[in-house]
C-alpha cells in the first residue's frame, strides 16, 4: 500500500510556546486515520498544516511523495471538513457542493451534475436549492462533506466534524462517515477528542498530547497495549495503581499488588523498582478468593452493566464494570469483595 | 428560541400595554420625521412671499419652476429646464464619486480594524471618530486652511523644494471631494467594520481550501457576505453627500454648485424662495427613496430563496 501522507519531524512554534513538537507520522493510501487527543495536544494544528492553513516551523509534508509544507492551500490537493462546516452563506447547498468544482475550471452543466451526485450520496438531494442556513446541523454536515468531498481530493481532512451534533446524530454519522470512506476510497485524516469517535471508526490513531504523538497504532493496539500512563489514562477507563516491580526475568516481570498478592505480568521494558500497573475495569470478575480485596462505596446501574466504586484496603480508589446478566450478583455497599485480575488484564507502563 | 421568548399576545397581559409603551415612540417619529416633511411638503405648494416665507395660496409653481422653462419672462412655450436637473446631476455625481472613494479607503480600513486584536480594535475605532467631536463646519473651515494657497500644505512642499507656486487646491473639485470623504468616511468604515468584524474566516479557510485563489475569494466569498455593510455604509456616505452643501460652498467656493446649496439658497435672506427649495427637497427625498427601494426589493428577492 502507498503511502498518502508522510510527515517528517513536524514543528510548529508559535512565538514562544511550541504546538508541534517534532512529529512524524505515516498515513497509508485508503486510510481511515485519527487523531485523538485532549484539547490544546496539536492535533488540529497539525490538521491545519496539512491544509495549509498553518505553516510549519520545520519540517516537510509529503502527500504521495510531493512536499507540499510550503504550498498555499488552493493549491494542495487536500479538502477539509470544517468543525463549524463553515458553509457559504450566500450560496444555494449546490453552489456550495459545486464551488470546489467551479473553482478548478469545470464548467457550469457539468459541475452541476458532479454536484448533484455528491448530494446524492449524502442523500440531501432534495434541499439542492435551500440555503445552508434553513438547514439543521445534520444536514449542513452532510453538505459540507459532500463539499470537500466533491472535487476528488487524495486526502479528505475532518477537523472535529461531529462535535457540534446530537449523540443519536453523532452514532448514526459515524456508520455513514465510515461507509462513505470504504466507498470513495479517499484517505481520511480525522480529529477528534471523543475516544469512543476514534474507537469505533479508525483504522489506526495517533494519541497525541502536548505537542507529541504518544503512540500510534490501532484502536485494538492502544486499547490493550497503550505504551504509557497518559495512554492509558485517556483511552477508556483505567485503574492505574503505583505497584512495586520485585523482580524481571526476561520478558516477566513479577510484581506485588496493594495487598500483598503478587503476579506476574510482562515486564514491558521496566526495570525493578516502583512503577504504574493499569487494570482495566472490565477485566475483573468478583470471587471468593482474589488477588485485591476492596470495599464497595456505589453501585451504578447502567443498563448493560453495572459499575462498582470501590475503595481497596490499600485505600486506593478501584473501579469495577460487571456485565449485567441473570447470574450477577450485586454486592451491596460496604461489603467486601474479592476482586480476580483475569489472564492478561494487568500490564505495567514503563513511565 | 426567539418565539420562545416572545409574549403570546392574548392571556399574557402585556398587549393591551404595547399601546401606551409605543407613545414615546410614536411622538419622536411623528415630531421629528412625519410633521418636518409634511410641512416641506405643503410648503412646496404655496406662493412664495418677497422675502421670504409663503403666502397660503395653493400653486404648483415651485415644480414648475424646477422642471420647464417659460423664458425670462414667463410668457414663452414650456420647455424643459435644465438648470436644475444639471444641479442633481451633478450633485448625484459628486455623491457617487465620494462614496466610491470612501469605499476604496474605507473597507481595507475597516478590514484592518475588524482584524486587529480585540483589544486594539477599541482604540482604532476611537481614532476613527475623534473628528466627530468637533463640528462639521468648524472641520471644513480647517481642511481650507489646511489646503488654501498660503496654508501649511502649500507652504510645505514649497520649503521642501517640492513645487514651486502653490497647488490651486480651494474652489476645485478635488477640495469638494476630499471634504466630502473626510466628512462621511467613518459612515463607511464603522457599518463595514461591524460586517467584517462578524465574517466567518472560516468561509475564507474553505474557499482557500476549495482552490480558491486570494483574490476569488475576496470577490466570490468576503464581499457578498459583508455586503449588507458595504451597502449600508455606501447609503450613509452617498445620501448626506448627495444633500452636503457644507464642502461643496466652503471648498468649492460655489464652483461645483450641488442641490445641497440651492436648497440652502433658497431659505436664505430675503433672496430666498421657500416653496421652491421646499419642491427641490422634495425632488431630493423622492429619488433618494425610489434607489432605497428598489434596492430593498432586490434584498427581499435574494432572500426568499
Amino acid at each position: 500500500m502507498s503511502t498518502a501522507i508522510d510527515i517528517r519531524s513536524a514543528v510548529k512554534r508559535y512565538g514562544q510556546t511550541t504546538a508541534l513538537h517534532s512529529v512524524s507520522l505515516s498515513i497509508a493510501d485508503n486510510e481511515f486515520f485519527t487523531l485523538l487527543g485532549p484539547s490544546g495536544c496539536g492535533k488540529t494544528t497539525l490538521l491545519r498544516c496539512i491544509a495549509g492553513f498553518e505553516d510549519l516551523s520545520e519540517g516537510e509534508i509529503r502527500l504521495f511523495g510531493q512536499d507540499i509544507a510550503r504550498l498555499d492551500p488552493n493549491h494542495r490537493p487536500v479538502n477539509t471538513v470544517f468543525q463549524q462546516y463553515a458553509l457559504f452563506p450566500h450560496m444555494t447547498v449546490l453552489e456550495n457542493v459545486a464551488f470546489g468544482l467551479k473553482m478548478k475550471g469545470m464548467d457550469l452543466p457539468d459541475r452541476t451534475e458532479r454536484a448533484g451526485k455528491m448530494l446524492e450520496m449524502v442523500h440531501l438531494s432534495a434541499y439542492a436549492d435551500r440555503m445552508p442556513a434553513h438547514l439543521s446541523g445534520g444536514q449542513q454536515q452532510r453538505v459540507a462533506l459532500a463539499r470537500a468531498l466533491a472535487p476528488e481530493p487524495k486526502v479528505l481532512l475532518l477537523d472535529e466534524p461531529l462535535s457540534a451534533l446530537d449523540l443519536k446524530l453523532r452514532k448514526a454519522m459515524r456508520v455513514e462517515l465510515k461507509t462513505l470512506q470504504q466507498e470513495t476510497g479517499i484517505t481520511f485524516i480525522f480529529v477528534t477528542h471523543d475516544q469512543e469517535e476514534a474507537l469505533t471508526m479508525s483504522d489506526r490513531i495517533a494519541v497525541m498530547s502536548q505537542g507529541r504523538v504518544q503512540q500510534i497504532g490501532s484502536a485494538r493496539d492502544i486499547y490493550e497495549a497503550p505504551v504509557n500512563r497518559f495512554v492509558a489514562d485517556f483511552i477508556g477507563e483505567t485503574n492505574l495503581l503505583e505497584v512495586n516491580v520485585d523482580r524481571i526475568e526476561g520478558e516477566t516481570a513479577r510484581v506485588t499488588l496493594p495487598g500483598g498478592h503478587v503476579i506476574i505480568v510482562p515486564s514491558a521494558g521496566t526495570g525493578p523498582g516502583r512503577h504504574h500497573l493499569y487494570i482495566r475495569p472490565e477485566r475483573l470478575s468478583l470471587t471468593a478468593k482474589g488477588d485485591l480485596t476492596a470495599t464497595v462505596e456505589r453501585v451504578v446501574y447502567l443498563g448493560t452493566d453495572l459499575q462498582l466504586f470501590t475503595r481497596l484496603t490499600t485505600g486506593e480508589e478501584f473501579h469495577i464494570r460487571l456485565q449485567n446478566s441473570a447470574r450477577t450478583e450485586v454486592p451491596a455497599a460496604g461489603t467486601t469483595v474479592a476482586l480476580h485480575l483475569e489472564e492478561g488484564a494487568a500490564r505495567l507502563l514503563a513511565d | 428560541m426567539a418565539a420562545l421568548h416572545r409574549p403570546k399576545g392574548n392571556g399574557t397581559g402585556y398587549r393591551s400595554l404595547v399601546g401606551p409603551l409605543l407613545i414615546p415612540t410614536w411622538a419622536v417619529i411623528g415630531i421629528f420625521l412625519v410633521l418636518p416633511v409634511l410641512l416641506m411638503g405643503v410648503y412646496s405648494f404655496l406662493t412664495k412671499e418677497f422675502r421670504g416665507g409663503v403666502v397660503w395660496d395653493f400653486t404648483l409653481a415651485a415644480y414648475d419652476q424646477f422642471f420647464l422653462n417659460r423664458g425670462l419672462f414667463g410668457d414663452e412655450a414650456p420647455s424643459v429646464e435644465w438648470t436644475y436637473i444639471a444641479i442633481f446631476w451633478r450633485s448625484a455625481w459628486q455623491a457617487g464619486l465620494a462614496t466610491v472613494i470612501c469605499l476604496i479607503v474605507g473597507f481595507p480600513t475597516a478590514w484592518f480594524i475588524a482584524t486587529r486584536p480585540p483589544k486594539t480594535r477599541a482604540i482604532w475605532l476611537f481614532l476613527v471618530t475623534i473628528p466627530y467631536w468637533v463640528n462639521l463646519l468648524i472641520r471644513t473651515v480647517s481642511l481650507k486652511f489646511l489646503i488654501r494657497d498660503n496654508g501649511p500644505l502649500n507652504e510645505g512642499l514649497m520649503s521642501l523644494g517640492l513645487i514651486t507656486d502653490p497647488l490651486p487646491l480651494v474652489n476645485t473639485n478635488f477640495a469638494v471631494q476630499l471634504g466630502l470623504f473626510y466628512s462621511y468616511l467613518p459612515f463607511m468604515v464603522l457599518p463595514i467594520y461591524a460586517a467584517v468584524e462578524r465574517y466567518n474566516f472560516a468561509l475564507s479557510e474553505a474557499a482557500a481550501d476549495l482552490y480558491a485563489s486570494r483574490w476569488t475569494t475576496l470577490r466570490e466569498i468576503v464581499l457578498p457576505v459583508v455586503k449588507p455593510g458595504i451597502v449600508a455604509g455606501c447609503i450613509l456616505v452617498f445620501v448626506p453627500s448627495l444633500g452636503a452643501f457644507l464642502a461643496p460652498d466652503l471648498l468649492g467656493g460655489g464652483k461645483t454648485y450641488m442641490i445641497g446649496s440651492l436648497i440652502d439658497e433658497q431659505f436664505r435672506g430675503s433672496q430666498g424662495n421657500w416653496p421652491f427649495g421646499a419642491a427641490a427637497a422634495m425632488i431630493l427625498m423622492t429619488l433618494v427613496l425610489i434607489v432605497l427601494l428598489v434596492y430593498a426589493r432586490s434584498q427581499a428577492k435574494d432572500d426568499q430563496r
